[in-house]
């Protein structure tokens, strides 16, 4: 019931977004913050979209299909042909300086329909922006920055996606500001939200997995804990340098109490990242870059299969090599690219041999991405990946390529 | 024409990667590399359940809302027999409370398994005051199939409880008393109501289905139709695992491949098989054994090279933790399987955890740990010029 609502939708949405390519002049763009300039932080609203005529809504989305071949230690799945997720973007000028933005995400994989973002932003001045409803927590950049279209990998970064938990988002509340003077740029973000849960070291990843919480629906209604998570950004910009942003997330994540008696001692998670990306002005080299620590209190007679300190992230190198008119297309872009990404699931010794726990994984992922405009990428990847288990154990080899489109509509 | 061309280009290209997938991937390990595998010519029903027992013990982890513990050693199988190779002392896990064949007398104080982990909110297990203890590091799970196929006739062929050939073993079976549910050969041997059995580091199990089924509820916590005591509450709850998933894992353990023996065309592996035989280790390391029937035509009547007796022997007091199972003695320990030996690492993160609780950092290191029955194969090995000691050494590597 809930797809063929979302499929009538859809069509509605592409019936008035085909009519709009009739009159160009019908339409208008989602309406950005009174700044002008944007940050990582802006991503959120950095999206094409359309408003049609006199409708109050302005409506975008993407769509994302890959083909893949990879193989383990000489086992292989065969040829997969993915449809990974398809986003609708949904936003709305209230009034203004008050507006409106939902990012709904169909991901077949998945059978599940999500709503991933949806927020009113009151802007008073740039500086101070009240931002409530469904939010995606600043942690490290990718989590509010995750659209396909705007990476050259047809995967997402591993430690964005299985360390930290990829499209994160709680209800909650916050503010967030930015100031900027010549070239430099200053943003912060602030929110206070509901939190994680227990899944986090009681799921079938059989590790500490952040990402297990998001496996809780419930979470938009009640806080496991009962405790704000607090979520911070700090980010500064040089309109020639680049951006880095530091950022922290954490909070109280068990239910350690329920009905007023206690369950357990309150437990914290807490996250540290750092993100930052440039572009290299003589070569116009793009490096984009986010580390990110996690610190778990593990209860001390549990498992030690379920770490109490992660990090990981990733680098993302991209060079343009070619700019110019192909096909039909009139500035087309071919890049070359290549990520290095590196998680440690589990960080530290074993109690009974002192030895080293690993389970961590490496990656080096080459690509080749076609651009035939700015809001469609054609990407080929390569992906050459090493991971060992928890005792160290030789590393499980995989490779492969992966062949993938992803687009704005 | 530019755009024919840079079409055409294009298809070649895509054609090209699509034939290149494989040979750009890594290969697959060597046969005789990997532990893991089931046996050859199984049909494709028996590979199914294979699967399906594979997916239950390597990928199957256990939460909270599916039963773990709530106290517990592991959260799954795979967790302690990584690749199905041996464990760690990480996963190594700790009975106690019996210390003659009159039986636990710790079982009301949550013998015989100590379970050291809890969910979060509970208390682990501890030994309780008075209570002797053992460790048992993990076994392989390869070539479990051969081994529970082996005559009761066929192992007290092997025994000789009065050393009657004088070469200082002699070796007996543990002759323990079975639960209900197992399935009884109709060639077992029986004496006073209890049943020879092989399976563990004191050979106190009786079957794959017996170990399958104590493994879940003393390791994991999880109870089943077969065993309904909750490891935390001492009560007996609905059952958390269905009898499909025991039956698979058991099937999965049945069907496991016997490891491949590397370089036996190598002269110092052959030489260090002489001398293995020559000092005598093979007194209780029988290279050899045969299958009795199995439905499985991969498994039935076949000759194998374990190199275990699936008898108990005197160790020494070396090795005397002052627990035991069964009728077995607290200095008495069931022969250990030789074969994958030299895979161990493979699963050990790279070292070696040897003997009963891993105590032996090597294989000489183990070798120097054998006593009792063991101590003149011991005195032979180290009376060896240096090149044949590593020739035998050489030789259990490649096992």
């Amino acid at each position: 019931m809930k797809c063929k609502c979302f499929v009538t939708g859809l069509l509605l949405i592409s019936f008035f977004s085909t009519q709009a390519q009739i009159d160009p002049a019908l339409l208008k763009r989602i309406p950005k913050d009174s700044a002008g300039v944007t940050m990582n932080m802006d991503a959120i609203y950095s999206r094409p979209a359309l408003q049609v005529a006199k409708l109050p809504v302005s409506v975008g989305g993407y769509v994302e299909a890959n083909w893949q071949h990879l193989g383990t230690d000489g086992v292989s799945e065969g040829h997969q042909f993915q449809f990974r997720r398809l986003t609708l973007f949904v936003a709305s000028a209230i009034s203004k300086r008050i507006k409106f933005l939902s990012e709904i995400e169909f991901e077949p994989a998945e059978k599940e329909i999500t709503v991933e973002f949806a927020a009113v932003d009151m802007e008073f001045n740039p500086l101070l922006n009240l931002r409530t409803g469904m939010i995606v927590n600043p942690i490290g950049a990718f989590n509010q920055n995750h659209d396909g279209p705007k990476w050259e990998f047809t995967d997402r970064p591993i430690a964005s996606e299985q360390m930290l938990p990829a499209t994160w988002s709680t209800a909650g509340f916050g503010l967030y500001g930015k100031y900027y003077k010549k070239n430099w740029m200053y943003g912060y973000e602030f929110y206070l939200t509901g939190g994680f849960d227990n899944s986090i070291i009681e799921n079938s990843h059989n590790k500490t997995f952040l990402p297990a919480a998001k496996e809780n629906p419930g979470r938009f209604e009640e806080s496991a804990s009962g405790e704000p998570l607090v979520t911070g950004k700090i980010a500064v910009k040089n309109l020639k340098l680049g951006e880095i942003g530091l950022s922290y997330m954490g909070g109280v994540y068990n239910k350690f109490k329920e009905d007023g008696l206690p369950l357990d001692k309150k437990r914290r998670v807490d996250i540290v990242a750092i993100d930052l990306n440039t572009t290299v002005a003589h070569t116009r080299t793009t490096v984009i870059a986010e580390w990110s620590k996690v610190f778990v209190d593990v209860p001390e007679n549990y498992s030690q299969q379920f770490g109490n300190k992660q990090h990981g992230g990733f680098m993302d190198i991209i060079q343009p090599v070619l700019k110019r008119k192909v096909l039909a297309w009139e500035n087309a872009v071919l890049n070359i690219a290549c990520r290095l990404e590196y998680v440690d699931w589990n960080t530290g010794k074993f109690k009974e041999t002192a030895g080293n726990i690993a389970d961590e994984l490496w990656s080096v992922m080459p690509a080749i991405s076609f651009r035939p405009n700015s809001q469609t990428v054609l990407r080929l990847n390569y992906r050459y990946q090493q991971q060992k288990d928890l005792l160290g154990n030789p590393a499980s080899k995989t490779a492969g390529f992966s062949f993938g489109l992803s687009s704005y509509f | 024409m530019k755009k024919a061309y840079l079409l055409t280009a294009g298809i070649i290209a895509g054609i090209l990667m699509i034939q290149a997938c494989t040979k750009t991937q890594p290969a697959i390990p060597a046969d005789d590399e990997l532990l893991d595998g089931p046996v050859d010519g199984l049909s494709y029903a028996a590979n199914a359940q294979f699967l399906a027992g594979d997916k239950a013990f390597n990928a199957d982890v256990f939460t909270r809302q599916t039963g773990l513990g709530s106290i517990f050693v592991a959260t799954s199988c795979g967790s302690c027999h990584a690749g199905d190779g041996k464990g760690t002392p990480f996963t190594t896990l700790t009975r106690f409370g019996q210390t003659d064949s009159t039986g636990n007398q710790f079982l009301h104080l949550g013998g015989p398994q100590l379970q050291n982990r809890a969910l979060p909110g509970y208390t682990a297990e501890e030994i309780p005051a008075g209570a002797s203890f053992s460790k048992f590091t993990p076994p392989a799970n390869t070539g479990l199939g051969y081994i529970e196929l082996v005559s009761d006739a066929t192992i007290l062929s092997m025994a000789d409880p009065n050393d009657a050939n004088g070469d200082g073993v002699s070796g007996v079976p543990n002759w323990n008393f079975i639960p209900g549910y197992v399935h009884i050969p109709v060639n077992a041997v029986t004496q006073n109501g209890k049943y020879i059995c092989r399976f563990g580091k004191k050979g106190s199990t009786f079957d794959l289905l017996q170990q399958t089924v104590n493994a879940y509820n003393q390791d994991i916590g999880i109870t089943s139709s077969f065993n309904t005591k909750d490891v935390y509450s001492g009560s007996n709850i609905d059952p958390e695992l269905s009898d499909l998933t025991i039956r698979n894992v058991v099937f999965y353990l049945q069907t496991l491949k016997a490891p491949v023996q590397r370089s036996q065309n190598d002269l110092d592996v052959s030489t260090g098989e002489n001398l293995f035989s020559l000092i005598n280790c093979s007194g209780c390391h029988r290279p050899q054994l045969v299958t009795g029937y199995s439905p499985v035509e991969a498994l039935s009547n076949k000759t194998f090279f374990p190199y275990t007796d699936l008898l108990l022997h005197d160790l020494g007091s070396g090795l005397d933790d002052g627990y035991t199972e069964g009728s077995a003695e607290t200095i008495e320990w069931r022969t250990p399987a030789l074969w994958g030996l030299g895979l161990s690492p493979n699963s050990q993160g790279g070292q070696y955890f040897l003997m009963h609780d891993g105590r032996a950092g090597s294989i000489e290191e183990a070798i120097q740990l054998h006593g009792g029955e063991g101590m003149q194969s011991k005195n032979a090995f180290n009376a060896l010029q240096e090149n044949e000691k590593l020739q035998v050494i050489r030789f259990l590597k490649s096992l």
